[in-house]
This record gives structure tokens, C-alpha cells and sequence, in this order.
């Protein structure tokens, strides 16, 4: 125990040395750079694929503004109060969902919506959040790897309001919570026999349910899984996407250049799809840099789970640092077809404002935790 | 020893958490090097193709319909055919003001409001690039019109689309059936994807059950279009497949003959070939223009057809009960021969009326005065009603439910078309659970002469008839003769088996003097036809008129008169067709509906091989 603790706080010291002041501001400065880095190729993409709307990117800019607010303001809040909240959040988030259902707004056909007069918010934003932190503030107090009961527990806190956002119906953010609350189990060591077994048993599963379902139904899925059995339906979006993306090639078309974009044949492209739009501009090169950016932040946010010092912070960082990246390997998985689309926008590229918020204020708690360690051990 | 426990516990967890942030940091990239590579693939193994394809020339992908099958009859006669139909459509994507360009097609075609609005509810459902039908149906001076000032309308063009046509729109409206405009709920169980460019559906009859042998699959083609959306080159094609050719066993001539002989009353026809189970005439009169829906029908025809009084829309062979009257009685005949209740010779005194032992009720026989001394073949000639009650007093209502039920009554016949009504054969068990009630030995007594609870369907009349006919041999009834070249076989069911086989002679023989016989009810049939035919009328009572229908005088007179029945097949020594007549208020069985049999069989049997 002696050991461990001599071993961080000598680490701690050559780096308070070197950062005071970004150390005081709870500032991780690696972190802050690679984010500023990827929205602003953020905003450079936004002004080829919105058409040069300034209006919309003046919008979105106002919105990065407000969202690096928030990852500051969060970075300040100290991992022990966070871990005191959970609870509270994933229950003041599961009712807002709950209000949703019955209540929501209807809009764009799927109950996604809460009005809250002065402006309208999606509480499956919060549980984003409030599912890795409530699942890891329930682990956290277990011994790990935590017995099969404490899985079960947390299991159901992950499937609450994985399936009531499956339901609203939006598919993306549901695969997106349930990854984060997985993530966290997964990180605090359920067995591998476990893992090897519910995969099994879900793959015997499968071709039951398929037996038992319509044929309108099977062919729903199909093309689902298939978009491109419908190429008029849903298989236009990613027929159009992958033309883009192809016809970039290794270099690009250019900045302001991409003819699929430009000429309105890409759907969504400012949102879901703007990755189309920027393979279609800078092609295979820029695609290769934009994913690393990708990589070097999930990089940079599973050292700080692994330099964590309390079970809670660790389980929390490392669970965000994976729904990152997953995040963006369904944008892309999508936009590329080899994934089903579901709807999930490009992290931090895409326009719109309530997951950027989100996401910054998931890199804000990383931030808390990896500054706050070291004030305590100083 | 606690602290040094935790101690241990704190490092095992801190190995297993490395260990687990390893295995992520391993799985992520592992994620990554999969995004690499697909872009790899699309970016440089595939950048030609996608290269091509983005050109400055816009690729179109469009869908092309499959045909949709062909129905004939039996000889070969369409029965529903595609005949080409020009409409103006327009693509949304390609049209810069679509009022403006609505605007000034109207000052060169009669286009309504009905059109506009029909137009602009397809638009919201309908993506942009989508080729959206403003008006239908153009005919030739229309299209010359639009055709000349064409490149006044970028965006705007007229295709061509097969129309649906019934070349016997009334005759086979039940039969046939339909196509329809794509509804709400039909929209929510058909697979999209095939159903991509059909705006039509099967709704009734054969074009409902073989709606996806009919249908088709779907096809596309990607073209490459100038900005104004002409093809100019096609890049991809995958051609639709068309739907099968169907080939019914229905014999369009006796159908018509049916339908005609019907005249003006309503009524239901049903004929098989006892041979094979094939349905050679299926009519429900009054029909309705089937072409109407295939052309999409509007919404005030739709609504004379649902609230006329004679119920057009309503498939009455098929989902018509009926309750049948005196036409049971050769079932439960051969039924009291079987259970041995009664003897071929034995002989039954009919004053015209029958009380149950102890009970002042008297059950009246249709005939005031009596038929004095019956036994069961003058009893079938007859028809006497005395004779039956007495016969279902011994049998027993369990007897008479379960030696009917191998006839298929009460049950669905299985004929492939959609809806079929299964129709109503008492017992007690179903009186407990559908009324909650006993069964009283009076109720025995009408159903013995095919009244009380007793409901049948004309299909299911004509299809135990074929059964009697054939002394037991049965197949299911079928529409469907050939799909393509591929025959369909004959389906043969369980047959009816006798102890005694020679009761079928007796009862076959009565009903062979039902028409034939000097005081058989249907012997005014006989004259003058080359072949035997053999049947047995009935007169079933209506009730009551119904209580959501309107009391009217002279409507209500109408619907008070009984319906008139005839079963019957011929020749009846070497039987080919068996038929069900049922005329709606048409009064007695013999006047009305054995005449219509006779007419069939006399086009049936002297025309078929």
C-alpha cells in the first residue's frame, strides 16, 4: 500500500511542477488540445458541407462555446461529489425519460423531446452520463470483480433506460448507453466465462426469434441490416454516402470541392453524414489524421483511468473513454455501410448542439479526475 | 489482517483493472485498423467506380415495376389483364416552384383540386426524387398536348403505367377479385422493399390470396441524367421479376350463365367438379365494377357500394350463411340409415304437424294437410318435414352434429380465397359455450330440417353435395388450376365411409327423384334434358329483418320472403358437377333456384369433354 502511494506521488510532483497553473484550473492541457483541434476541423467541415451558411455556423460555434463552458465548469467538480450525485442523476434522468414517453413532444415522429418552456432538452443526453456514473458508483463499493448478483444489479441499471430510449425510438443512443454501462462492468473484471456465455447464449438466440417472426418483420430486419436491399429507402442515404467517400479517393476533391455535398445528392450532410462530406474532401490522407485525432483523445482518456486513484473515478473514466470512441465507430461504421444506420452524429464534428454538451462534459469529469488526483496527493 | 486483506484485494483489483484497460486499448484499435481498411477499400480499390458515378452527370436510381400476373380461366380466357395507362408525373427534387409548374399545367390540362390534393398528400409520403402522379389516365389528347410542350416542364413527364383491367368486371368481382390503392394498414405488413414503386394491391378474391404470386419482385435502374433528369446512359440494371400467371378452374361461361339465370334477385352460386374439387362457378350477385378500384376509386362510389341495401361488396358464396333448410335432409337421412334409427322401408304417418312426447307444441309440417304414410325415400322426394322431426327426435342432436360434420359443415372447406365463413352446425357443447344455455329437445327438431341454429355457406353446400355425390370420395374445393406451366394437383381429404354402403344407393336414388320422380319438388327441371340430374331443394325461413336495416315498406315485403335453395349434381350416375343455389327471398326452392342448376349443367355437360 505504502509502496503504490510513494509511486503517484512522486509522478504527481514532477508534474505539478510543469503545470501549475493549468493544474489549478483543472485543465488537462493534452485533452483541451486535441478537443479545440477536432472542432475546429469541426467548423471548417461544417462551413463546406452547410453550403456556407453562416447562420449555421455561427450557431454552432455558439454552441462549442457553451459546451467547453461546461467541460471547465465540470472539471472543477471534485470525482467524490460526482460519485455522490449519481444516483440522484440517473433518477431524476430516468423520470425525465419516463416523462418523455408520455408526455414528449412529438416531434420529428419519435418522443425524444422534453419542452421545458424556455428550451427543449433530451434526457436520454443525461443518462449518457448518468448510466456509466450511476453503474460505476454501484460497483465501486463491491469488492471487484463484483459477484453475480452486484452484475445483475447493474445490469438492470443499464437496461432501465437502455430499453426506454430503444422505445422512444432511437436505437444510436440506446447502443451508445448501453456500451457505456457494459463498459464499466467489463473494466471492473466480470469474468470472461460470463462474457463468452451471454455471447453465446445471444447468437443461440437470435435465429429463434427469427423463426418466429412475420415475414415483413424478417424483411424489416434485413433491411435494416441491409440498407441496401432498398436502395429508394433506407439504402439511399448510404448508396449516396459511399459514392462520396469512393469518389474522394486518396487525396480528396479539395476543401469546398465535394461535388456529392455540394450538389445536395448527400442526405443529412451537415449532420449524421458530414464524415461523407469530409472523405469526400480530403480524402483517404485527411481521413487517416481525423480518426487519429480520434484515437490520440481515447488514448489520452484511458491513461487518466488508468492513473485514476479510486475505483469509481477508474471505472467512470475509462467506461467514457471507450463510449467515445465507439461513438465515432458507429458514425463512421454507418457512413461507410458497414454498419446499419441508427443515427449517431460524428462526436464533436457533426452539427447540433445537445450531444456536444454532452460529450464535453464527459471529457470535463475526465478532466476533474485526472487534476483532482493530484491536488489530493500534493 | 483486515488492512492487509484490503491491501491485497486493492492490488488485485488494480492488476485486473490494467489487465481490462489493456484488452480495451487492444479492442479500440482493433476498432480502428476496421475503419482504415474500409476507407482503404472504398477510397482506392472502388474510387473509379464511385469516381464514375459522382461524375457532374446525376445518377438517377429508379425503380421498375414488376408485371403483374395474368389470371385466366380454365379455357384459357383472361380474366384480369395489365392495360397500359398514361399518367403526368412529377419529380419534386427536379422542379424549382411545383404550384407555379401545377399552375401552368392546368391552363393546358384539366387538372381538379380532387388531383391537386391527392398529389400533394403522396408528396409528403414520397421522398424528393420520387416520380409523384399528379393525374391519371390521360387520354390520347392529353398526352399529344402535354407531349408538344414538354420542354416548358423540366421535372414533369408522362409515364407509362399498367392498369389493372377485368375484361368481366361484375361476373368475377367476388371470384377474382381486385386491386386496390395500397391503404394505411396493408402499407404496414407488406415488405417495403418489394413494394417500393406498387401503388396497387390484391384486396378480394384470387388477387388478395395469391397477392404475392401475382406481385412480382421488384427492380431497379441506375441511370445517368442530364441536370433536366434525361437518361442518358443506363449504368445499372436489375431487372424486376414478374409475377406468375395464374390459371383458375373457373369456367368463365357457366360462371356468366349463373350470374344471368340469377336475374334480378341477390344469391350466391357454388359449382365443383366432383372429380377433382375444382370450383367451376363461384358468383355472389349483385357484383360490383371491379375496374372501378383498379382505377382507384373515389370516395362517393365507395360509399353507394358500402351503404346499398342488396350489399354488393359482400362476398355471399363465401362468406354468406345461409340457414339451408330442407337441403340437409338427405345428410341426416343417410344419417339415420348409419345409426340405424330408422329402417329404408320403415314408415312414418304424417298428419302436418309433430308434438314431442308430452308437450302440447306442435311442429307444422310446410304442407298443411299432411303427406299421410312416409318412408325416407318419399320423405327426400317430398321433402316432408314430419318425417325429419321424427328422424332427429331418435338421432339426437349429437348423432346429427357429428355424422354432418364429415361432410364439412360448420367447418371452412379450405377453397383458396380469403375470408371464408365457416358457417354454423349445432351441438350442445357449442350451444353451452356460445349461449351459455342447454340444449332442448324442440331445438333437435327444426335443426332436423335444416332451420333453428343451422347456418351453412353456399360453398360448403355445394362441396358436401360433391361428397354425397361421389358416395364419400372428397377434395378440398380449389380456384387455382395452374401457376405458370406448374399444374396444381388435386387435394383429396378424408373420405366419408359408410358402414353400409348401399345407403348411399337409397339416398342417391331420392334425391335422383326429387327431380325425376312424379311428386318430386324439383321434377319441373327434367324435362327435356339428355342427361339425369339429381338434388334437393329447400325453402329456409327468414327470420326477422335485421335491426340496423331501415324499415321499408316495400323492401321489408321482400326481405320477409323465404330463400329459395337448390342442391343438386348430375349426371347423376356418373356425377361431373355438383351445385349449390341459393336465391335471396326467390320463395320455394323448386321454382326458383332448381331452374338456374338446370341452365348450368346443361352448359357444362354438353360442352366439357
Amino acid at each position: 500500500m505504502i509502496s503504490f502511494f510513494q509511486h503517484t506521488q512522486n509522478r504527481s510532483h514532477y508534474h505539478q511542477r510543469k503545470v501549475g497553473l493549468l493544474q489549478r484550473l483543472h485543465i488537462d492541457i493534452t485533452l483541451l488540445v486535441l478537443l479545440i483541434c477536432l472542432s475546429s476541423i469541426g467548423i471548417l467541415i461544417l462551413l463546406s458541407a452547410g453550403h456556407e451558411d453562416i447562420g449555421l455556423l455561427q450557431r454552432q460555434v455558439t454552441r462549442l462555446g457553451i459546451a467547453f463552458l461546461a467541460m471547465l465548469v465540470v472539471a472543477q467538480i471534485p470525482p467524490h461529489i460526482l460519485k455522490m450525485f449519481a444516483p440522484w442523476l440517473f433518477i431524476l434522468g430516468t423520470m425525465l425519460l419516463l416523462g418523455v414517453l408520455f408526455v414528449g413532444d412529438m416531434g420529428k415522429g419519435a418522443q425524444r423531446w422534453l419542452d421545458l418552456g424556455f428550451f427543449r432538452f433530451q434526457p436520454s443526453e443525461l443518462l449518457k452520463l448518468a448510466t456509466p456514473m450511476v453503474v460505476a458508483w454501484y460497483l465501486a463499493e463491491r469488492r471487484l470483480p463484483p459477484r453475480f448478483k452486484y452484475i445483475g444489479f447493474a445490469t438492470v441499471f443499464i437496461a432501465i433506460p437502455t430499453v426506454l430510449i430503444a422505445k422512444q425510438p432511437d436505437l444510436g443512443t440506446a447502443i451508445l448507453i448501453a456500451s457505456s454501462g457494459i463498459a464499466v462492468l467489463f473494466l471492473a473484471g466480470i469474468s470472461w466465462k460470463l462474457i463468452t456465455g451471454v455471447i453465446a447464449a445471444t447468437a443461440g438466440l437470435a435465429p429463434v426469434l427469427w423463426g418466429f417472426m412475420k415475414e415483413y418483420q424478417q424483411q424489416r430486419i434485413l433491411t435494416f441490416l441491409n440498407p441496401e436491399n432498398d436502395p429508394l429507402g433506407a439504402g439511399y442515404h448510404i448508396i449516396q454516402s459511399k459514392i462520396a467517400i469512393g469518389s474522394g479517393g486518396i487525396y480528396g476533391k479539395g476543401w469546398m470541392h465535394g461535388s456529392q455535398a455540394r450538389l445536395e445528392f448527400l442526405p443529412e450532410s451537415s449532420t449524421d453524414f458530414i464524415f461523407a462530406v469530409f472523405s469526400e474532401e480530403f480524402g483517404l490522407i485527411g481521413c487517416i489524421l481525423l480518426l487519429t485525432i480520434y484515437l490520440l483523445i481515447f488514448i489520452r482518456s484511458i491513461y487518466i483511468a488508468i492513473q485514476a486513484q479510486d475505483t469509481f473515478s477508474r471505472l467512470l473514466a475509462g467506461s467514457l473513454s471507450l463510449t467515445f470512441f465507439v461513438y465515432l465507430f458507429v458514425n463512421v461504421g454507418m457512413v461507410t455501410g458497414i454498419l446499419p444506420v441508427v443515427g449517431v452524429p460524428l462526436p464533436l464534428v457533426s452539427y447540433g448542439g445537445t450531444s456536444m454538451v454532452t460529450l464535453l462534459i464527459g471529457f470535463g469529469i475526465l478532466m476533474s479526475i485526472h487534476t483532482h488526483r493530484k491536488l489530493l496527493s500534493s | 489482517m483486515k488492512t492487509s486483506f484490503d491491501l491485497k484485494s486493492s492490488l488485485h483489483e488494480n492488476r485486473l483493472f490494467l489487465s481490462r484497460s489493456i484488452t480495451l486499448i487492444i479492442f479500440v484499435l482493433i476498432l480502428f485498423v476496421v475503419l482504415i481498411a474500409r476507407l482503404t477499400y472504398l477510397q482506392i480499390e472502388t474510387h473509379e467506380k464511385y469516381s464514375d458515378l459522382a461524375q457532374n452527370n446525376r445518377v438517377k436510381l429508379s425503380v421498375i415495376n414488376p408485371v403483374r400476373g395474368l389470371i385466366f380461366d380454365v379455357h384459357g380466357r383472361v380474366l384480369a389483364e395489365n392495360n397500359p395507362s398514361y399518367s403526368l408525373e412529377l419529380v419534386p427534387e427536379q422542379i424549382d416552384d411545383i404550384s407555379l409548374t401545377i399552375k401552368k399545367l392546368s391552363a393546358l390540362l384539366p387538372i381538379s383540386e380532387n388531383e391537386i390534393t391527392l398529389f400533394e398528400k403522396r408528396r409528403k409520403q414520397l421522398k424528393r426524387f420520387a416520380s409523384i402522379p399528379l393525374r391519371n389516365r390521360l387520354d390520347d389528347t392529353e398526352v399529344a398536348i402535354f407531349s408538344a410542350n414538354r420542354h416548358l416542364f423540366p421535372g414533369v413527364d408522362i409515364q407509362a403505367r399498367p392498369l389493372r383491367h377485368y375484361p368481366y368486371p361484375e361476373l368475377t368481382s367476388h371470384v377474382v377479385g381486385y386491386v386496390g390503392a395500397i391503404n394505411e394498414k396493408e402499407l404496414k405488413t407488406i415488405n417495403p422493399v418489394n413494394y417500393r414503386g406498387s401503388r396497387f394491391i390484391g384486396k378480394t378474391g384470387v388477387e388478395k390470396t395469391y397477392e404475392s404470386e401475382l406481385h412480382g419482385y421488384v427492380g431497379y435502374q441506375q441511370t445517368e441524367n442530364t441536370a433536366q433528369g434525361r437518361s442518358l446512359k443506363i449504368l445499372s440494371h436489375t431487372p424486376p421479376l414478374s409475377g406468375s400467371n395464374l390459371t383458375l378452374n373457373l369456367d368463365i361461361d357457366l360462371q356468366r350463365i349463373a350470374y344471368d339465370k340469377l336475374g334480378d334477385y341477390t344469391g350466391s352460386i357454388a359449382a365443383i367438379d366432383t372429380r377433382t374439387g375444382a370450383v367451376r362457378a363461384f358468383v355472389s350477385k349483385p357484383g360490383l365494377n371491379a375496374n372501378l378500384f383498379a382505377k382507384g376509386i373515389d370516395s362517393a362510389s365507395y360509399k353507394a357500394l358500402q351503404s346499398s341495401i342488396k350489399r354488393p361488396l359482400f362476398n355471399r358464396a363465401l362468406r354468406g350463411q345461409y340457414p339451408p333448410g330442407s337441403t340437409l335432409k338427405p345428410f341426416f337421412g343417410l344419417a339415420g340409415l348409419e345409426y340405424n334409427t330408422i329402417q329404408p322401408n320403415d314408415k312414418i304417418n304424417c298428419p302436418g304437424f309433430y308434438r314431442l312426447p308430452k308437450q302440447e307444441h306442435k311442429y307444422r309440417d310446410w304442407k298443411r294437410g299432411g303427406h299421410g304414410m312416409m318412408n325416407l325415400h318419399d320423405s327426400i322426394v317430398q321433402s316432408c318435414d314430419v318425417y325429419f322431426y321424427t328422424l332427429a327426435h331418435r338421432l339426437k342432436i349429437d348423432h346429427m352434429h357429428s355424422f354432418l360434420s364429415k361432410f364439412g359443415f360448420g367447418q371452412k372447406t379450405g377453397l383458396d380465397i380469403n375470408g371464408e365463413k365457416s358457417g354454423l352446425l349445432p351441438s350442445r357443447e357449442w350451444k353451452r359455450r356460445a349461449r351459455n344455455q342447454a340444449w332442448y329437445p324442440g331445438e333437435t327438431l327444426i335443426a332436423g330440417i335444416g332451420q333453428g341454429f343451422n347456418l351453412t355457406t353456399p360453398l360448403q353446400l355445394a362441396h358436401a353435395t360433391a361428397i354425397l355425390a361421389n358416395r364419400g370420395t372428397a377434395f378440398e374445393p380449389f380456384l387455382l388450376a395452374r401457376i405458370n406451366n406448374t399444374l396444381i394437383k388435386p387435394m383429396p381429404t378424408l373420405p366419408v365411409e359408410l358402414n353400409n354402403n348401399s345407403h348411399w344407393d337409397i339416398v342417391l336414388n331420392a334425391m335422383y327423384d326429387v327431380v325425376n320422380g312424379a311428386r318430386g319438388t324439383a321434377r319441373r327441371i327434367k324435362e327435356g334434358a339428355p342427361y339425369k340430374i339429381a338434388g334437393k331443394t329447400g325453402t329456409a325461413q327468414v327470420f326477422s329483418v335485421k335491426q340496423d336495416e331501415k324499415y321499408d315498406e316495400e323492401n321489408v315485403l321482400e326481405h320477409l320472403k323465404d330463400h329459395a335453395l337448390f342442391i343438386s349434381f348430375a349426371p347423376a350416375k356418373d356425377p361431373q358437377l355438383a351445385i349449390a343455389v341459393i336465391v335471396e327471398n326467390g320463395g320455394h326452392g323448386g321454382s326458383v333456384a332448381a331452374p338456374i342448376a338446370r341452365a348450368m349443367f346443361n352448359q357444362y355437360i354438353t360442352t366439357s369433354p
